[in-house]
């Protein structure tokens, strides 16, 4: 199928709407759109977000024999698709231009900028070495395929795991998941390339341009940067004339951009990592958020929370301090307690020590709420927000929230517990402010 | 499927219905498997009507697509298995139906006729003679990527569509080229046909806000234009934001934005 054409009004009110600094959805020339990374139910698969954009990444291994030239080097290879699912006017299996464009550049951000020990790879020397394939898929198109793809593959990388072998002799043997944990790959820097679209000759710049914003453009500059600093690649297209200063300027936004999403990235590889060793739930479904009309799923806008600290702080000063009355449980008779004043105890052969249990435990559901609640609407700029997500839906804290509301239930019957859970969540919410501040 | 059975139709009204549901039609079953074998067709009945995402089948009507099943009864109400259902669905891909009116984009001339993108599996085709006061010597004045705001003419399945711009008895009826200024932009076709019923409140709540124009395919493609390129893009903002708004949160936002 055909690609809709862009009409000429389109046309017009875009660069008009450029010339006035404004942007369709309302972001700055400089913002870049919202990123969110989701992990896969395996290890070497991921999903970046990028706005509308969407790639998913999957990363797999091969035992092959090295290039002949190479012969103690492993080879990473990379491969991006572009299918008609993500917009109708890409053809499945053919070579368009803009493919090889997008590949050719994606192979030097990850490939040439030796961002992998390659060598780390080599089984054999000459014989075995490790074949690290990428693959990276576009699921949805609304521009800016570089960024999204690149960061796509290096937090495929990042988060990939190959099995494990030993050489004995001659003997080569590769240990399934089981019998020895797989290894990561060694990673040296993460590459990541920042898109800016040029209009007008190169009067007006724009960061991470849309796919309408792409179509009107008249020249772009792709910058591939690492958090050190370091450019990896640079291409500039469509034939424009470009300033010194401009590409300097471009490549200090480019460092801002590359150090905000470098440590979006290692938080959500974090965030995942911990997630899995504890056990919890992880994998696409359980990122996607719950809801029961998807028709009503949209993000959420920046919201001004300046003085939300203040706030907090407020209630925490204003509360009551815990009284000390439920301090002695009085013992009916073997086995009932009753704790603190009021109506006669329903919750019979409840222990001591589950009931403590229990409190703890609703002031920890109403603190994470309390939290979710404060990282949901704590920023204003769209970057910090997006940096946010990730860990806000992979975050298994909230399920919590959902299991232990009907707990809540029984602090009617008896007021005075109520109290102690409010301060233990207050006590537990001001360690965790501590714990931030000094994270920051 | 076939040995579910399925629920009475309805009972299903109002309600998400999935692709291959089965919706029974009570009348059907009762007079139908006497009658058809005798050939006689006096249909006392009012007759039904299968809209979009259903389909004729032994029981009654198979759903093919999903939304929620909606029925409206015939005019003169003469039996309860009259009127009209349908399936009322979230798609955004269009399919030309004659009658509809779309905004499409012109790609090409060919000879006579206009080759125009309305967002369906083919393009459309549209005669230079079929705008108003349009003569062999007195073209309409065309060009490649303008906007034309028609109706189909011809939509059939196996055949290019065919658009015009004047209504049966020539007049323009507010179709045409649509101006070089303003904004288009993509919505689904759900969006448009509740913008599109009468007394929309969306509609009749933006304009409160300031005048702007507004053009409305069937297609799902909207054109919008306002006094400024702010504005316009206000407008286009609230439109796509409808989509996931409940009409509490939408007079919320328009309420805000009014205030300022």
């Amino acid at each position: 199928m055909k690609e809709t054409p862009l009409s000429n009004c389109e046309r017009r009110f875009l660069l008009r709407a450029i010339q006035e600094r404004k942007r369709l959805d309302g972001r700055q020339c400089y913002d870049y759109r919202n990123v969110r990374i989701s992990f896969g139910p395996e290890h070497g698969c991921c999903v970046v977000e990028l706005g509308k954009t969407r790639v998913l990444g999957q990363v797999s291994c091969e035992l092959v024999p090295p290039k002949p030239n190479r012969a103690t080097e492993g080879i990473l290879f990379c491969n991006l698709e572009l299918s008609p699912m993500a917009a109708p006017g890409f053809e499945p299996g053919r070579q368009s231009e803009l493919l090889v464009k997008v590949n050719r550049l994606i192979e030097r951000c990850l490939r040439n900028s030796k961002c992998i020990d390659t060598e780390s790879l080599c089984v054999v020397a000459g014989e075995k070495v490790w074949q690290i394939r990428v693959d990276l898929h576009l699921l949805n198109h609304d521009g800016n395929i570089v960024d999204a793809a690149s960061i796509a593959g290096i937090v495929a990388l990042c988060h990939f795991r190959r099995p494990d072998v030993s050489v004995q002799g001659k003997e080569v043997t590769v240990y399934s998941p089981e019998e020895r944990d797989p290894v990561p790959l060694s990673i040296h820097h993460m590459p990541i390339c920042v898109s800016f679209a040029f209009f007008q000759q190169g009067t007006y710049l724009l960061v991470d341009p849309n796919e309408r914003e792409e179509r009107v453009m008249d020249g772009l500059l792709v910058i591939a940067m690492n958090k050190h600093r370091e450019i990896c690649t640079i291409q500039s297209s469509g034939g424009i004339m470009l300033l010194k200063d401009q590409v300097l300027r471009c490549s200090k936004i480019t460092a801002v951009k590359v150090a905000e999403i470098t440590e979006l990235i290692q938080k959500a590889l974090e965030n995942d990592q911990k997630l899995r060793k504890e056990g919890g739930k992880f994998g696409f479904a359980e990122s996607i958020p719950n809801q029961k009309i998807t028709a009503f799923k949209m993000d959420s806008a920046a919201v001004d929370t300046n003085n939300v600290e203040e706030q907090a702080e407020e209630i925490i000063t204003k509360a009551d301090p815990p009284s000390e009355v439920f301090a002695k449980p009085i013992l009916h008779t073997p086995g009932t307690a009753q704790i603190g004043e009021g109506i006669e105890n329903a919750w019979g052969d409840l222990e001591e020590s589950e009931r403590e249990e229990a409190a703890e435990e609703e002031g920890e559901s109403s603190t994470t709420a309390f939290e979710c609640q404060r990282t949901e609407t704590e920023d204003t700029s769209m970057m910090n927000e997006a940096k946010d997500d990730p860990i806000v839906l992979s975050d298994s804290e909230e399920e919590e929230v959902v299991i232990l509301e009907p707990q809540e239930v029984p602090k009617k019957t008896r007021p005075q517990t109520t109290l102690k859970q409010e301060s233990t969540s207050k006590k537990a919410f001001n360690k965790k402010r501590r714990k931030k501040r000094a994270s920051r | 499927m076939a040995g579910g059975g399925g629920a009475p139709a309805e009972s299903r009204v109002g309600q998400v219905v999935l692709p291959g549901d089965v919706l029974l039609l009570p009348a059907y079953d009762e007079q139908d498997t006497e009658r058809l074998p005798l050939g006689t067709s006096a249909a006392p009945r009012g007759r039904l009507l299968c809209g979009p995402g259903l389909r004729r089948c032994a029981g009654g009507l198979l759903v093919t697509k999903c939304g929620l099943l909606r029925h409206r009864r015939a005019g003169d109400g003469a039996a309860a298995a009259g009127g009209a259902y349908w399936v009322d669905s979230q798609q955004k891909r269009y399919v030309p139906v004659k009658g509809d009116h779309v905004i499409g984009i012109v790609t090409g001339k060919v000879g006579d006729v206009f080759r125009l993108d309305v967002g369906g599996s083919e393009q459309a085709s549209l005669s230079y003679l079929a705008f108003e006061g349009a003569t062999k010597r007195n073209r309409p004045n065309v060009q490649v990527g303008d906007l034309i705001y028609g109706q189909f003419l011809v939509a059939n399945k196996d055949m290019e569509p065919e658009m015009v711009c004047i209504d049966s008895s020539g007049r323009a009826s507010g179709m045409g080229v649509i101006g070089q200024d303003g904004f288009l932009f993509k919505v689904s076709l759900g969006l448009i046909r509740k913008l599109l019923a009468p007394k929309c409140e969306i509609i009749q709540e933006l304009s409160q806000l300031y005048p702007f124009e507004l053009v409305l395919g069937m297609n799902g493609r909207i054109w919008v234009k306002a006094k400024t390129v702010q504005q316009t893009l206000i407008i286009v903002n609230i439109l796509e934001a409808c989509e996931y708004m409940t009409a509490e949160q939408r007079k919320q936002a328009l309420a805000k934005l009014s205030g300022n």
